[in-house]
């Protein structure tokens, strides 16, 4: 857990293979921006969201190999913008349109739309009946956020006024260890991995994460990296408090019925009690203080919620109904690592 | 902030449908007059009575439909 620094994952199509042969370029080589990328399922296809990935980890971490300066790079952000598009497109087809009522009380409506959650019962699957292999595979696919958790929604900080600035950094804060480099949620996560035996390094499983998993990622870090979309950002960190705490506490009792320790539960006994508080500041303090201060983004916080909702409930159902089929819901089989 | 600043005081806000948020300088006690260990700056209070790792909040007012109005309201006019 020193540095990141991920490798450049195996291409999975067009839009991956002409990306990383260009990052391993030369600065500024060749790399057209695609034409109108045209994916019958944008949020499940492979290649454009391994490609989204990949010029996304570019603001988030080192990578093999590749010049940093691509990061900026005016070709890159263009190639970016042809896949963003489609994406954006796919995740605004499942979102339903905020109502007049709703945005007279952003807290309330944030309430009523995490009470109900599209998604299948997966917390509470793992906890009667989960397996070993599920567990390694739930944690596997929620490594591509945690050990990064509360990054992408501090692209925020900057762009809010005092009241939602402040009550973001008053989460923040506990996200990040509360000053304690070892209480980090994403050190907390790291500890898990390890306690299960998997490798804990930044981005190791990538080639494993299938699309909806790199979407569930993707979808915030594309919050984050637009001011525009600061109110769907507060709305996807707001709904990600909302419904944290019961599942986290069904996760926890998932790993203690199958034999594991404090160790390798303290990341999800932690967010019972962290998230508890967390989710009250981020509906009211936060998301609330925010559409105060800028109702024109207001409908934009309600998307924020509802889009991570969706992505989240395409991805349970993506492990449910592997698991359900005997198969693995990760694209390569894990191999544990060596204690 | 300077940690030789005179001691912040508590305050204690009750959020709508959901626990008492502390924040400020305090000390949580259990039953036997015991102090309980506080990891965090901001804690949150059970009020429904239901949680099952009292005195903190662990959500479960969402499970059991608790209303209870609140203190926070940055809505105005709302």
């Amino acid at each position: 857990m020193s540095r990141r620094l991920i490798e450049l994952p195996r291409p999975r199509g067009p839009l991956t293979e002409q990306l990383f042969e260009a990052l391993q370029g030369p600065l500024d080589s060749r790399l057209e921006a695609p034409g109108p990328v045209d994916a019958v399922d944008p949020i499940a296809d492979d290649d454009l969201q391994l490609a989204l990935y990949v010029a996304y980890e570019l603001h988030y971490t080192a990578i093999d190999g590749v010049d940093e300066a691509w990061e900026w790079s005016p070709a890159l952000v263009s190639f970016r913008g042809a896949l963003e598009r489609p994406f954006a497109e796919g995740v605004a087809a499942l979102v339903a349109p905020a109502t007049a009522g709703e945005l007279a009380s952003v807290p309330q409506a944030l309430q009523a739309i995490v009470a109900e959650d599209p998604g299948p019962p997966l917390s509470r699957f793992l906890e009667t009946q989960g397996t070993e292999d599920q567990m390694h595979e739930h944690v596997v696919h929620r490594s591509a956020y945690q050990l990064k958790e509360g990054d992408p929604h501090s692209w925020a900080i900057p762009r809010l006024g005092p009241g939602p600035k402040s009550a973001l950094l008053e989460v923040q804060f506990d996200e990040y260890g509360g000053g304690k480099p070892e209480r980090m949620h994403s050190v907390l996560f790291a500890k898990t991995m390890a306690g299960l035996g998997l490798d804990d390094a930044y981005g190791v499983y990538i080639e494993h994460w299938p699309a909806i998993t790199l979407a569930s990622v993707n979808l915030v870090t594309g919050f984050g990296l637009h001011r525009s979309r600061r109110g769907a950002l507060v709305g996807h960190l707001a709904a990600f408090e909302m419904t944290s705490s019961i599942p986290n506490r069904r996760y926890g009792n998932a790993l203690r019925r199958l034999g594991y320790g404090p160790e390798v539960t303290h990341f999800y006994d932690e967010h019972v009690e962290a998230d508890a508080v967390h989710e009250n500041i981020a509906a009211w303090d936060l998301a609330g203080g925010l559409a105060a201060a800028e109702p024109e983004v207001a409908a934009d916080i309600l998307f924020g919620a509802r889009a991570l909702l969706q992505v989240e409930a395409l991805w349970a159902t993506h492990l449910m109904d592997s698991w359900e089929r005997g198969d693995s819901s990760l694209r390569a089989p894990l191999v544990p690592v060596a204690a | 902030m300077s940690s030789n600043q005179s001691p912040d005081p508590a305050t204690i806000t009750p959020y709508p449908d959901g626990p008492y948020l502390v924040r400020g300088d305090f000390t949580v006690l259990d039953q036997d007059g015991n102090e309980l260990p506080v990891e965090r700056r901001t804690i949150a209070l059970c009020r429904c009575g239901k949680s099952q790792i009292r005195p903190f909040c662990d959500g479960t007012h969402k499970l059991i439909g608790f209303r209870a109005p609140g203190a926070v309201n940055p809505c105005p006019g709302a």
